[in-house]
């Protein structure tokens, strides 16, 4: 294999006619294997160097977002908790009305797991499907700990008329395996019907969709402005004098270095009502004093606060391709009679096309998971799915549906970035 | 720190042989993990040698869940909000507490007494009191100053911007008292689709005229900056302002949101021992009357507000500025931590597509 690549070993052989492998090394071994073995043993040395490296990255990176996605589709707090019933609903298909020996098995599961301690993780998991029902569990919990005496059906149901709910049943059913789809459904505002069909939540519950929606268009649009602002600084980078350009770069870097947070609270101080700008424009009187602009804590602050934060990451990749592009071919271009503007279009604009494709792809992609930013210049119009996302991990402590909603984030982003190489191809990108 | 909790390990591995022990104690950092520096730990160490380790986390209940689900927990003691400490509790993650073991009042009244009713749960002890309150800029308004929850939605009265918290939580309770409901009945109400929507239905009114906040030191900014007239936020972090920096808020105490923060001790800590003695001296009566030196949440304990004095400036008396405060306690919402963990990812769900229907 290796010399067959080999474009010295091929003349060689080629040359002398000795293809069928006749060539020998000095000690009598076959220069083919011989070549093999010492580049084979290359290849081994090279992979020992970058070892380090990729446990590191095994360790830190993938092991620790695979356990993370696995919650999305898989959680046993139901199952775990309440093996009779599980067993019960694995006997039984759905539709089956619960029976005595279904009651018996619920009454026994949750008695055992009310004194374990572990009620709470069987409501917390049952609530997802069906609100409110989280305190059923821990409440019944406690007064089953008591004592419970058959028949179980009129005991539990004096507890709680709820138990005897076909919504909860269904969705004890559900979470009767570990591996659901629940949660995916849920992210994407569905939710399963009592006969475990698939339907929209009600219209106020939805807003995961549109989340999404929003967190793409922004994206897009915020990539579409770093372009348009970034290509003439770019190319006035790559054209000026050493020293002028130097200059121009350290001002673009400056910010690049500048805290994040730093940055997105100066444009707080900046855009709001009682901010610099407003200020300025109420001076100058080309607006009054009560119509000042409403410029943050909605999607404009978000736009103007990530475009100005993402904009080095369209103009670092812009300016090392347009540095490499010959200004003879311009010129060229003018002296067969090409206007400028034909001359940018046909022949400047498409070779800068790895260097702006690399850009877009790396705003996009960190535009879409862009998360303190907009919570804090956002206000409700200008929120994404990355704040949705923050808020299952730390408030609701609901990371199976944290998991789903980032797990469906980053598959668009991979299936975006499969979209990018069909149409323009991965190989065309020039990061630097 | 990392070699700390190693070591931390290794001690509590050791038993007794070890002599210098510690514990890890995780809490919210900022004035608030000062204050119980200042006011638990120091004299803790100075009485029983433990050295104890302060860890800082957005909300402790994030990394506490973490460390148990990878069954690795490396803090002692945990400082969260009573609702993560009643659902962490029923889910088995939590040492329970015998109150019993808890030092009595200086007059000899037994910890079961001596604690607000609340602030002792199954695996949970209390050890401040924090409310949720408005506040305004006085130089705002020049004739009628706004005094109640309903002065807060009526815009036409009192003009300007309102800064409130992007939860349902902290905005549901303040839209039904401004309705008119009684503070005691707020989860009555919300617990019925009717009173949701009635909530929902006031909020619609000053949708427009909202600046919603995220972070608790948000809304005094927002007020300082003047993006805001009146603001909802946490009392301490007014207090701060109002006191710390001579800014001319002033909070109106009419509907309060009182919240707990507890301690809590995780099952497989490595220093359970440790732990449990600095538990029971933090929320001893004088302990959590001398937090109030440094911050204004009210004490846990009813016999710590007689011994609550001044601020750490020596001029400011703490008494009108603790929610714990019996005035204030009378039109005060206390937190339902049931209700909330049955309710709150469908009440979110719903807010935050109300938030984006304009």
């Amino acid at each position: 294999m290796a010399n067959a690549l080999d474009p010295h070993a091929a003349v060689v052989a080629t040359a002398t006619g000795l293809t069928d492998g006749g060539l020998r090394t000095a000690d009598g071994k076959p220069l083919a294997r011989a070549l093999a073995r010492s580049q084979s043993l290359a290849r081994r040395r090279a992979f020992l160097l970058v070892l380090p490296l990729l446990a590191f990255i095994l360790i830190t990176f993938v092991v620790p977002i695979g356990q993370m996605l696995q919650r999305s589709f898989y959680n046993d707090g139901f199952s775990a908790h309440m093996p009779a019933l599980s067993q019960w609903f694995a006997d039984n298909p759905r539709g089956t009305e619960p029976d005595d020996a279904a009651w018996t098995a619920l009454a026994t599961d949750l008695q055992a797991s009310a004194e374990a301690r572990t009620i709470g993780i069987v409501g917390t998991r049952i609530n997802y499907d069906v609100p409110g029902t989280r305190s059923l569990f821990t409440s019944t919990g406690r007064q089953v700990r008591r004592g419970l005496e058959p028949p179980y059906q009129a005991a539990l149901l004096d507890i709680d008329e709820e138990w005897g709910d076909p919504r909860l049943w269904s969705a004890m059913r559900d979470a009767s395996t570990p591996l659901t789809s629940n949660f995916y459904l849920a992210a994407v505002d569905r939710t399963r019907a009592d006969d475990g069909s698939v339907v929209q939540v009600e219209e106020r519950q939805q807003v995961y969709v549109m989340l999404f929606m929003r967190t793409f268009w922004l994206s897009l649009v915020i990539t579409f402005v770093t372009f348009v602002l970034g290509f003439p600084i770019a190319h006035l980078l790559a054209t000026l004098p050493m020293r002028k350009s130097n200059m121009l770069m350290i001002l673009v870097l400056l910010p690049f270095w500048t805290s994040l947070l730093v940055r997105t609270t100066s444009w707080m101080v900046l855009l709001q009502q009682q901010g610099v700008i407003n200020d300025i424009l109420v001076w100058m009187g080309v607006i009054g004093g009560s119509q000042r602009l409403q410029m943050i804590y909605n999607q404009t602050g978000t736009i103007i606060a990530m475009t100005h934060i993402l904009l080095p990451f369209m103009i670092l990749p812009l300016y090392s391709v347009m540095r490499t592009i010959n200004p003879s071919y311009v010129r060229a271009a003018r002296s067969l009679g090409a206007t400028s503007w034909t001359a940018f279009r046909r022949v400047y604009f498409p070779q800068t096309l790895p260097g702006l494709g690399a850009g877009a792809l790396l705003v996009f992609i960190l535009a879409v998971g862009y998360y303190i930013t907009p919570a804090l210049v956002g206000g409700s119009s200008g929120q994404l799915i990355s704040n949705m996302i923050a808020m299952h991990m730390t408030d609701t402590l609901n990371w199976s549906m944290a998991a789903a909603l980032a797990a469906l984030l980053l598959g668009a982003v991979l299936l975006l970035y499969w979209v990018y190489d069909r149409m323009v191809g991965i190989d065309n990108l020039k990061l630097g | 720190m990392k070699t700390t909790l190693v070591l931390s390990t290794a001690l509590a591995g050791m038993a007794f042989a070890a002599t210098a022990q510690e514990v890890n104690v995780v809490s919210w950092g900022g004035a608030y993990e000062v204050s119980q520096v200042e006011a638990y730990n120091k004299p803790f160490t100075a009485e029983t040698g433990i050295t104890v380790n302060m860890i800082a986390a957005d909300n402790p209940s994030t990394p506490l869940k973490a460390q148990i689900e990878a069954n690795n927990v490396t803090g002692d003691v945990f400082d969260v909000e009573v609702s993560d400490a009643i659902r962490l509790c029923d889910e088995g993650a939590l040492v329970e507490i015998d109150p019993a073991m808890l030092p009595a009042a200086p007059d000899g009244t037994p910890a079961v007494e001596d604690f607000i009713d609340g602030a002792l749960q199954d695996c949970a002890v209390a050890n401040i009191f924090w409310g949720t309150v408005i506040a305004f800029d006085t130089t705002k308004f020049s004739g009628d100053k706004p005094a109640s929850a309903a002065d807060f939605f009526d815009t036409e009265k009192f003009p300007g911007k309102r800064g409130l918290p992007k939860s349902p939580k902290r905005t549901m309770y303040l839209a039904l008292i401004a309705d008119g409901v009684p503070a005691g009945e707020v989860y009555d109400v919300l617990a019925t689709p009717e009173g949701v929507d009635r909530a929902f239905a006031k909020l619609d009114t000053i949708k427009n005229d909202v600046i919603w906040w995220e972070a608790g030191a948000q809304p005094v900014q927002l007020l300082a900056d003047g993006e805001v007239v009146m603001a909802t936020g946490y009392n301490g972090r007014f207090f701060d302002a109002m006191v710390g920096e001579g800014k001319p808020f002033e909070i109106i105490w009419d509907g309060q949101y009182m919240d707990m923060d507890m301690f809590v001790i995780p099952k497989g800590a490595p220093n359970p021992e440790a732990a449990m003695e600095y538990l029971k001296f933090a929320t001893d009566t004088q302990r959590l009357a001398d937090q109030a030196k440094y911050i204004a949440y009210g004490p846990s304990r009813k016999s710590s507000a007689a011994l609550v004095g001044m601020y750490q400036d020596g001029k400011t008396e703490m008494a009108p500025h603790m929610p714990t405060n019996p005035q204030y306690l009378e039109t005060a919402v206390m937190d339902d931590p049931e209700f909330w963990a049955d309710h709150d990812a469908e009440m979110t769900e719903r807010f935050n597509s109300w938030l984006a229907s304009s």
